[in-house]
């Protein structure tokens, strides 16, 4: 066994959930080579070859793969890709953007978000927004899957020493061009790798009513985020959705918030260790998966709740 | 330009599925369908190109069997022009639909694919991106806001930590998120003027398509039910819970 993971990265750093691809790739066995291909991403290829497990890295620098655009990037792999039993991608916006391309490119199926390996050619995956899981067997060669980061345990970043290794670039593809990004600046944890979320929903009633949640996510340490349907009230940012169509999420503690359980919710958050449910209606279904629930205002529960917390 | 704007009949989003009892797959035998929510905002998307001026025609494609006539219909009373069922009742997966896809392209030429994120029944997110690979098309995926500048396209797009924005080549394959529009309702003219509107039907052996399956399913199953469902009476018996019985907090 042969695998190939691509790095999602910024250039200077590796996201998390590259880490977690790694773990699956482990979970396959076998040799594994990551990929980061880049503009200038000497470090993020260093990172690489850091992460305890990983074989060799592959340094691909060119000016148009900085933004990790999918058509110049598959291409890439492409060219690669005879040297692979599997190519991994995290299921963050990158790898989904990418990991199809790679796959139709090379004439085989992409198995999406697994959250599980049985053997080398038979996953797991989530279906209907989580309400079912398949078991799925690939007849292809090369195997091209995303890996959900809740399903697999994060490779250390540290105890490698891979050998590193320069990819010429391929031709640029010269079909997309990026010209601006307008991320959301936090000091908290990334929302898809904090180990505590609180989230609020339509019950918070306005975006300036997050700000109630913000004293209890300081002291547990936590990300923020919320439902479709906050977002969609225009609350608070979208990157900030949790759910079938968002964010998939599974800390140790996950707060929700006014949140009544949409199962379209429930599809991104309902494998957290711990939930608890804060809402005023007590036939609310987030209470039927919540491990503790309380009924009641939560503009009174929350403050209550900090200082109770201390 | 023509637009093309793929629609998929789907369990409707209000049902809560259940798993067969043989492990086969979900229950869809009398099931409310629909069709696929990224779809709907899809053909809005497309209909507002049109009513904008920048495409003179939208024509809507299903794969799969004669029932999905119904949801091209659905796009034919939101406004669509015409409809093309690729008509099969084999086991459709994403590479598959992509190729029969990329087929109808070739026969129609539209300058733009708008094609939903993702369905909500296998939640693959796949087809739009494989299909723009396979024609060699530029890809903006996840669409928040999108833009025709001339023979360039602008795209917005939701990624992980908030938007990006890139200009692609046309033609082009985009795939529609949760916020590109709010798709319009249908009304009863609309849906009696869409029984009128032309719906050709294509077979994948015409269009030399080989659609086998590349994924066997061994088993569908239910998820571990999570065993919740505890109320607590107030916000110290909470805190003591979380730090004695789930020691999630110190």
């Amino acid at each position: 066994m042969s695998i190939l993971v691509i790095a999602d990265h910024d250039n200077a750093a590796l996201k998390n959930a590259t880490l977690n691809a790694v773990g699956a790739a482990s979970k396959i066995g076998g040799d594994i080579t990551v990929l980061v291909a880049g503009s200038g991403c000497a470090a993020a290829g260093q990172a690489a070859a850091a992460i305890a497990g990983v074989t060799k890295v592959l340094v691909s620098d060119a000016p148009y793969y900085k933004d990790g655009l999918a058509e110049s990037l598959a291409a890439l792999v492409v060219g690669i890709a005879s040297g692979y039993t599997h190519i991994l991608a995290p299921a963050t916006a990158f790898g989904k953007t990418v990991a199809p391309r790679i796959a139709a490119l090379l004439d085989v199926a992409q198995i999406s978000e697994i959250t599980a390996v049985v053997s080398a050619d038979t996953f797991v995956r989530p279906i209907y927004a989580g309400n079912a899981l398949a078991t799925v067997q690939s007849k292809d060669k090369i195997k091209v899957i995303t890996v959900r980061s809740t399903g697999f345990d994060a490779a250390s970043r540290t105890g490698g020493s891979a050998a590193v290794e320069a990819l010429a670039p391929a031709p640029d593809a010269g079909l997309a061009t990026m010209i601006g990004r307008e991320l959301t600046k936090s000091d908290r944890p990334e929302l898809t790798a904090a180990k505590v979320v609180v989230s609020g929903g339509r019950g918070m009633g306005s975006g300036e009513a997050f700000k109630i949640l913000e004293p209890l996510a300081d002291r547990l340490g936590a990300a923020m985020g919320a439902s479709r349907a906050a977002v969609d009230a225009g609350y608070v940012p979208n990157d900030w959705q949790v759910g079938q169509t968002g964010k998939i999420v599974a800390p140790e503690l996950y707060v929700a918030v006014g949140i009544s359980g949409a199962i379209q919710h429930l599809a991104g958050m309902k494998d957290s260790r711990v939930i608890i449910a804060i809402n005023k209606d007590a036939e609310a279904p987030i209470f039927e998966i919540a491990d503790y629930g309380i009924v009641g205002d939560l503009f009174t529960v929350v403050p209550e709740l900090v200082k109770e917390l201390g | 330009m023509k637009v093309l704007v793929p629609v998929k009949r789907v369990v409707d989003y209000n049902v809560k599925v259940r798993v067969k009892s043989d492990g086969t797959g979900v229950e869809t035998a009398n099931v409310k369908m629909s069709m696929n929510p990224f779809d709907e905002i899809s053909v809005e998307e497309a209909l507002k190109l049109r009513e904008a001026g920048a495409a003179t025609e939208v024509i809507a494609v299903s794969c799969g069997p004669t029932a999905c006539q119904e949801t091209l219909r659905t796009a034919l009373a939101m406004g669509a022009d015409r409809a093309i069922l690729v008509e099969t009742d084999a086991e459709l997966q994403p590479l598959a639909v992509a190729k029969l896809l990329k087929a109808v392209v070739d026969k129609e030429a539209p300058g733009l694919c708008i094609v939903g994120k993702q369905a909500i029944d296998d939640d693959c997110n796949q087809t739009g991106q494989m299909l723009s690979a396979l024609l060699g098309w530029s890809q903006g995926t996840s669409a928040y806001k999108v833009t025709v500048e001339g023979d360039k396209l602008n795209v917005v797009r939701e990624v992980d930590g908030g938007l990006e924005t890139v200009v692609l080549k046309m033609p082009a394959v985009i795939t529609s998120d949760l916020r590109l529009n709010q798709p319009r309702y249908v009304t009863l003219p609309n849906i009696m003027k869409a029984k009128k509107k032309p719906l050709e039907i294509l077979k994948p052996d015409a269009l030399g398509v080989d659609v086998a399956p590349r994924l066997v399913t061994l088993k569908v199953e239910e998820p571990p039910k999570r065993k919740g469902g505890v109320k607590v009476p107030d916000v110290q018996t909470l805190v003591l819970k979380l730090k004695t019985e789930a020691k999630v907090i110190e």
